[in-house]
């Protein structure tokens, strides 16, 4: 079982790239953090996801609320 | 532009001494160069003489119009600009408005106190030709530098008067009064006395951090003039000649631990404004470096000196120093303001008024003769003085006639502890 | 005067002084806010991504604004740190504004944490723009630390209650060597205008355009406000006459010549 954004998927063997295009994530938008280590955007193509692994992907949106 | 006659020749000087005095004053050419720091001598990394520098050289002062002084009157905070404008002849019809508005920031940071004390001079020795000071290594005047039981004596006596903070000054040698020296002379002021501050040749921080744990907490360095090409002739031979390492000596003491540092150009050397002016930014920028430790300015005048009664400090009168000391109080309300025994009684009485917060009393300039001038007992030899002074009050009377004009003597000021 | 005003964070310059936020109103009012602050920078948060989204707020933002991500949601300054390298690697430059509050009721800044944030993503190569309450000594340390300016508070954050900490503020312009952004609380365009002409740097707003009636044209009479008061503290405000009489006695009667 893999943990995304919080939600526990059963996606573990799955490659990150089919999820990302599963999913309508666009790469330029987000970015990936991967077991608490920031995941570099060049290895989005070749990362699979393990069990146990904990995956946050988080983008920008309007914030600044002074 | 009148100029002061500074050069005068003693019939004691050897005819070798004498030819290099003459070729040093008449020849630029067999002076050392006075930007180049020599062996031994600290540099840090500063970049506050580059912008004071900048500002002086920068500063028109026959630019500025009586509105620019009245805007700067009316503002909360006196920017560099609005120095500037009050430092400008355009000014000088506002003096008493300027007057005003000092004495408004003057009670606002300091009440009405007054804080009191006294120089000691260890010795007038000097390796210095600065040629209008009557220390200089060229002029004949009877040397004398104190011996450590001197100095307890003297200071015993001054201590007596009841002053608590002393300031320890020396000609500047180094070979005659090393720093063991004027440590030793630290150390028997702490004994006497609750605030020691220093008057000597500039050295380095870790000279500075030990003379500190000896038991100073205040530096002072007059850089005289700001004006490097001025300096250059008018500091002819020795350490003194060395514009940068003066510059950064307030900057090296704090690096040492001092408490505070005073600074000040000697009005009349050259064009007071802009000196005034570099003065007042020198202090301003180190604040913002070292924001911590305690300022003050002087302002002292040229006076005439032993064997040249015709030094006077030119184009700049009571009312122009009046002028400097009440735009240094706008734009640096925080700072102490010193104003010394070189100026009259008249004068001090008048300007503790406005914006002087430090003044010195029961004042020799000369070596060893407190005994004489404190309790009216011939001493043995004394050495002669720096400069004439003006203003010969006792600490007493000074202590009893600030007070009847309504004033607050402070006698010290703070706490010494060791950084 | 220089002929061109403009003031500069890490390597940019910017001639627009109007930092707009992006928090609380909607993507496709964004574009014309932007248009109408004639904003050069805008703020952003990091958030989780929903999946299925159909629409990106970078989509909205025009490619010469510059972006300002946020650590809104860090609590100390590790997690403002992997906030600020998350919102890097989305690709947008390295500029960050650290905001980190530990108290979820008056959302104040904590200036300790700030300070240890704005020293470690220095040394991780980003231009960093610390949110701060305004105290001097705070101010000192971002300076030291490397900060690319200070952002003080002029009032809680989303109040609009105004230039509160004026006087605190005034502090900062008069003695750190940084650009001053006076950040969160500023609820109308004459309390930016104000704060300009105290020597602020510039202004960045959300909230007082976020609820307003109309967004875009608040966004422009913030820009005209902020424009003002940067030319008047330029062009050196005016004497003040003040009340009362002088003295009668004159202090500067003693002197001689």
């Amino acid at each position: 079982m893999v943990q995304i954004n919080g939600e526990v998927q059963d996606v573990a063997g799955m490659k990150l790239e089919d999820y990302l295009k599963e999913n309508d994530y666009v790469p330029d938008h987000i970015a990936i953090g991967w077991n608490e280590e920031i995941l570099p955007k060049e290895e989005y193509a070749t990362k699979f996801f393990c069990d146990g692994d904990i995956v946050e992907i988080v983008g920008f949106v309007g914030g600044g609320a002074a | 532009m009148a100029e002061n006659q500074f050069y005068v020749d003693s019939e004691k000087l050897s005819s070798s001494a004498l030819k290099k005095k003459h070729e040093l004053e008449q020849n630029p050419a067999s002076r050392t160069n006075h930007m180049e720091y020599e062996e031994g001598m600290e540099r840090i990394d500063s970049d506050i003489m580059t912008k004071v520098l900048y500002e002086m050289e920068h500063y028109h002062y026959e630019e500025y119009t009586e509105s620019d002084v009245q805007i700067a009157l009316s503002k909360e905070t006196c920017t560099i600009e609005d120095l500037k404008a009050l430092l400008s002849p355009a000014a000088q019809p506002y003096l008493e408005q300027m007057a005003v508005k000092a004495k408004q920031e003057t009670s606002r940071h300091f009440g009405n106190t007054v804080y009191m004390f006294t120089p000691l001079y260890l010795a007038n020795y000097c390796e210095n030709y600065c040629v209008y000071c009557g220390f200089n290594c060229y002029n004949d005047i009877i040397r004398k530098q104190l011996t450590q039981e001197e100095i307890e004596k003297e200071m015993k006596i001054i201590a007596d008067s009841g002053m608590e903070e002393i300031l320890l000054l020396t000609g500047e040698s180094r070979v005659k009064s090393n720093i063991e020296y004027i440590g030793e002379a630290c150390k028997t002021a702490k004994k006497y006395f609750r605030n020691i501050g220093l008057e000597i040749y500039p050295v380095n921080s870790d000279e500075y951090r030990y003379l500190h744990e000896c038991g100073a907490d205040y530096v002072t360095v007059f850089q005289e003039t700001y004006h490097a090409d001025k300096y250059e002739s008018l500091h002819l031979m020795g350490h003194k000649r060395v514009f940068p390492y003066r510059f950064e000596a307030q900057e090296r003491a704090l690096k040492g631990g001092m408490r505070g540092v005073a600074f000040s150009a000697l009005l009349g050397l050259a064009d007071f404004r802009k000196d005034a002016l570099a003065t007042a930014l020198h202090a301003y920028y180190l604040q913002r470096k070292y924001p911590y430790a305690e300022y003050s300015l002087s302002c002292p005048r040229l006076r005439p000196i032993v064997n040249n009664d015709k030094i006077n400090p030119l184009d700049v009168h009571e009312s122009q120093l009046c002028q400097i000391i009440c735009a240094y109080r706008i734009f640096l309300p925080f700072v102490g303001i010193t104003v010394s025994s070189r100026e009259s009684k008249q004068f001090r009485d008048g300007i503790v008024k406005i914006a002087a917060t430090k003044v010195s009393a029961g004042v020799s300039t000369g070596i060893g003769d407190h005994e004489s001038k404190y309790i009216g007992e011939e001493e043995g030899e004394t050495g002669d003085e720096q400069f004439e002074i003006a203003d010969s009050r006792s600490f007493g009377q000074m202590y009893q006639e600030l007070s009847e004009e309504g004033l607050q003597p402070v006698i010290n000021d703070y706490v010494y502890v060791q950084k | 005067m220089k002929k061109t005003d403009t003031f500069k964070l890490g390597e940019k310059e910017f001639s627009s002084r109007f930092i707009l936020g992006s928090g609380k109103y909607s993507m496709n009012l964004i574009e014309a806010a932007i248009k109408n602050a004639g904003a050069e920078m805008i703020t952003l948060a990091v958030r989780r991504m929903n999946t299925k989204q159909q629409e990106n707020i970078l989509d909205y933002i025009p490619d010469n604004v510059t972006l300002l991500p946020n650590t809104s949601g860090a609590r100390d300054a590790k997690e403002a740190v992997f906030i600020a390298k998350m919102a890097r690697e989305i690709g947008c430059g390295n500029f960050v504004k650290v905001e980190i509050m530990r108290d979820s009721k008056y959302l104040l800044p904590d200036n300790s944490e700030t300070v240890k944030a704005t020293e470690m993503l220095v040394k991780e190569g980003f231009v960093v723009l610390p949110y701060m309450y305004p105290d001097l000594y705070t101010a000192r340390d971002l300076v030291n630390a490397g900060a690319a300016a200070v952002m003080p508070l002029a009032s809680p954050i989303g109040s609009n209650k105004g230039l509160a900490t004026k006087d605190f503020i005034q502090i900062l312009v008069d003695e750190i060597d940084l650009p001053i952004i006076v950040d969160a609380g500023i609820g109308k365009p004459s309390e930016a205008c104000a704060a300009m002409e105290m020597g602020a740097a510039a202004i960045m707003a959300n909230t007082a355009l976020a609820t307003a009636g109309d967004i875009p044209a608040m966004a422009e009479a913030f820009k005209h406000a902020i424009t003002a008061g940067r030319k008047a503290y330029l062009a050196g405000l005016g004497r003040v006459l003040e009340r009362g009489a002088a003295a009668s006695d004159p202090l500067t009667g003693f002197l001689r010549d």
